[in-house]
């Protein structure tokens, strides 16, 4: 057992119905992993309720992180202490820059470990070579958050915001959904691209497209709310070519 | 439901008003209750002339004949005008010649609001009057103004000094026969900000009156006069605050702007009198007449409040777009928590040709408030390609609170353009966990939230009452999601 992220007998409900079934997931520092599932498994769940978010019922098991009790902590305190989560369907905040978004988030998480906010010369340094990694306009980054991006716009939003906050752990959910092909080459190559020994990721994804780019060290078939088999990238290659029926069979 | 959620809606709402101190200063009063011997002994405490003696009996007595609007949403239990104290002076006030002279527990109260009083102390370069209880106690940087020929000072002083410029303007946009609460005000006005700016001049600085009233069982009438000569400019600011009592306090005031040719004024309100506390009890009741007459062509008035405190507000700035080619603009942002209840908005007179208005109203409601937006746009038969613009936002923050938006057009010219968007949402559990996910505790997420949906309104704001204003936002909606 690792001591990163550590996922044990957990189950979860919304509105009594039960979408997390005794889960049990081990993220080793460094590991990407991805989780394949059809629509409707509750893999969205699943980061959400890594994230903290309200509205799930937790019935059992334990989430540990870095030693510590996850369910103990707000949505906010586990974003400080490293916990990235990639949103699906990203929000709209009107009147907000994106800009400004980016700069509270990072000084919060800086805030966390004891550092100062970034000097806004230094962000403004920071924000432009990330931009520009992702092909994102500068005055993009003066635009309202979010409002009136085009989906593909909305998800390289949210790959600039992993890029600035460098977590330890990155959950994307469904972050190739909605890009075009150009945009998803680049987006899935930059996320790639910070891969190192120190963060992980966990990669939600119906197809095998994004693991071509970003490979996984592990892929588990999520099902149902749990997880049914597990393997190596070759597991996705399989469910690429044949689908998911030979595991909804088994159930 | 999640446990955190439960956690949400169990938060007591605590009192964040923060200027609720009250200082112990001996104070001059007028005997208790209103009748024309009241009226009588706050003009002959200033000393007034006849003539103003006879406008407010005048006013006193239309009074008489008025009864109390109940046309607007807010409630509340019958007013006892008999119970209140009509004027209220720290003592020994009238004797004062410079700041040095004034109290220094009076001083210190305008430091505990964060109105430095001393023109030494004072680098951001604004003017101040402070208005306590019913009489200034003191106007920073008159001289240098002076120079220039601006006229800052109290109202009582202008009755004194500038006689003919009262006498001219003084009812002339708010007449005493306008409405309950604005009579009322003529017959007892205590004191006030009076401001004229020479025709030419740009006031070479903000001017600005905080307002607060100490006294119990006071209330506070003041009346303020701006004149704005041909082809002027001023910036007025100005903010209230009250200390915490149960009982309720009245406070209506009335404002008149008056802009001549090509001048322009701009008005902005930061209103946080005490709102009551989280049962409803106590708070100010504001019941407010604000005025503007753009009275000469290319003439400009624009108002913007920022509106946090007090249990009722009842307050709608309007212009009069008397002039042709002017304009008048009205930015708002309304907050109502607790049992806060706001009625609020403008009127907008279109009169002469080419004339424009623009209306940005942002209400924001939370507790068992309720907030409502109700304003006027009238466009006259000769009031030819006049135009307005209309924007009304509601922000709700929880289920328990309520917003309106009451529009009242009247359009009698097909030259002219009338348009009006209202818009009314909830704050999302999507949005707030977005902005928690990223690292921001949830009243800073809020704080982001509401600070974004107004950041229309705050941008119009003087920087240094923009980032009080903010504040301000941020403490008035803690622990505000339910």
């Amino acid at each position: 057992m690792n001591n990163f992220l550590n996922i044990q007998s957990l189950s979860a409900k919304v509105e009594d119905k039960l979408i997390i079934n005794n889960l049990n997931l081990n993220v080793d520092k460094g590991e990407v992993h991805a989780i394949m599932g059809p629509n409707g498994s509750g893999k969205s769940t699943l980061s959400n309720v890594l994230a903290g978010k309200d509205g799930y019922e937790i019935t059992s098991g334990t989430i540990n992180f870095c030693g510590e009790d996850l369910m103990s902590l707000k949505p906010n305190e586990r974003s400080n202490r490293g916990i990235f989560l990639a949103f699906q369907y990203p929000v709209e905040i009107p009147g907000v820059t994106n800009i400004n978004f980016i700069k509270t988030a990072l000084d919060s998480n800086r805030k966390h470990r004891g550092l100062d906010p970034l000097k806004p010369g230094d962000f403004l340094k920071l924000i432009k070579e990330k931009s520009k990694i992702l092909g994102i306009p500068e005055d993009r980054l003066k635009r309202q958050l979010n409002v009136g991006f085009s989906g593909g716009e909305k998800k390289r939003n949210e790959a600039l915001q992993l890029l600035m906050l460098d977590p330890s752990l990155a959950i994307l959910d469904e972050t190739d959904s909605g890009l075009d092909v150009d945009a998803f080459k680049i987006v899935a190559d930059s996320i790639n691209s910070r891969r190192n020994n120190d963060s992980s990721m966990l990669i939600i994804t119906h197809y095998q497209r994004l693991l071509e780019r970003i490979e996984p060290d592990f892929v588990h078939v999520f099902i149902n709310g749990s997880i049914i088999e597990s393997g190596g990238p070759e597991l996705a290659s399989e469910i690429e070519s044949n689908g998911y029926e030979r595991f909804t069979d088994v159930k | 439901m999640s446990e955190s959620q439960d956690k949400l809606s169990e938060k007591d709402f605590k009192d964040p008003y923060e200027f609720g101190f009250e200082t112990d200063i001996e104070s001059d009063f007028a005997p208790k209750g209103l009748n024309e011997d009241t009226v009588r002994f706050i003009s002959n405490k200033k000393n007034e002339p006849k003539w103003l003696l006879d406008w407010r009996l005048d006013a006193y007595k239309r009074w008489l004949t008025m009864s109390e609007p109940d046309w607007s949403s807010v409630r509340y239990p019958p007013i006892d005008y008999q119970d209140s104290y009509y004027y209220s002076a720290p003592k020994d006030s009238e004797k004062l010649d410079s700041l040095d002279d004034v109290d220094p527990k009076l001083l210190e109260t305008y430091n505990k609001l964060g109105i430095p009083l001393k023109e030494q102390e004072w680098l951001a370069g604004v003017a101040v009057d402070a208005v306590f209880d019913s009489v200034s106690v003191g106007t920073t940087f008159k001289e240098r103004l002076k120079e220039d020929g601006v006229i800052f000072c109290s109202f009582s002083e202008a009755v004194k000094d500038y006689p003919e410029l009262i006498k001219k303007y003084l009812g002339s946009v708010v007449p005493t026969t306008d409405n309950y609460f604005s009579t009322l005000n003529s017959a007892v006005f205590s004191d006030g900000s009076f401001v004229y700016i020479p025709p030419g001049v740009r006031c070479p600085m903000e001017l600005s009156t905080y307002f607060r009233i100490n006294a119990a069982g006071t209330g506070q009438f003041e009346r303020t006069l701006v004149i704005a000569d041909k082809d002027s400019y001023v910036s007025y600011l100005e903010g209230c605050t009250a200390p915490m009592r149960d009982e309720h306090q009245l406070h209506a005031a009335v404002v008149e702007l008056v802009a001549l040719e090509g001048a322009e004024i701009k008005y902005s309100t930061v209103q946080n009198w005490y709102p009551g506390d989280e049962e409803g009890r106590g708070g100010v009741y504001n019941f407010v007449t604000k005025r503007g007459d753009c009275r000469g062509d290319n003439s400009k008035i624009s108002w913007t409040q920022v509106e946090t405190g007090s249990a009722i507000t009842w307050k709608y700035p309007s212009c009069i777009l008397r002039g042709n080619n002017s304009s008048g603009e009205f930015y708002s942002i309304a907050v109502s928590n607790n049992y806060q209840q706001v009625d609020s908005g403008t009127k907008m007179i279109h009169l002469g040709n080419n004339t424009s208005s623009r209306i940005i109203s942002k209400g924001i409601s939370t507790g068992k408030s309720s907030n409502t937006y109700r304003g006027l746009v009238s466009i006259h038969p000769k009031s030819r390609n006049s135009r307005n613009f209309t924007q009304c936002d509601s922000l709700l923050l929880n289920d328990n609170c309520s917003a309106n938006t009451i529009p009242y057009i009247e359009s009698k010219n097909s030259e002219s353009i009338v348009e009006h968007e209202a818009t009314s949402s909830k704050i999302s559990e999507e949005q707030l966990f977005y902005c928690q996910q990223r690292g921001l505790d949830e009243e800073e997420a809020i704080s982001l939230i509401v600070n974004g949906f107004c950041k229309d309104v705050l941008q119009k704001l003087p920087m240094e009452f923009a980032v009080e204003a903010q504040k301000l936002l941020s403490v008035s909606l803690e622990g505000s999601v339910g």
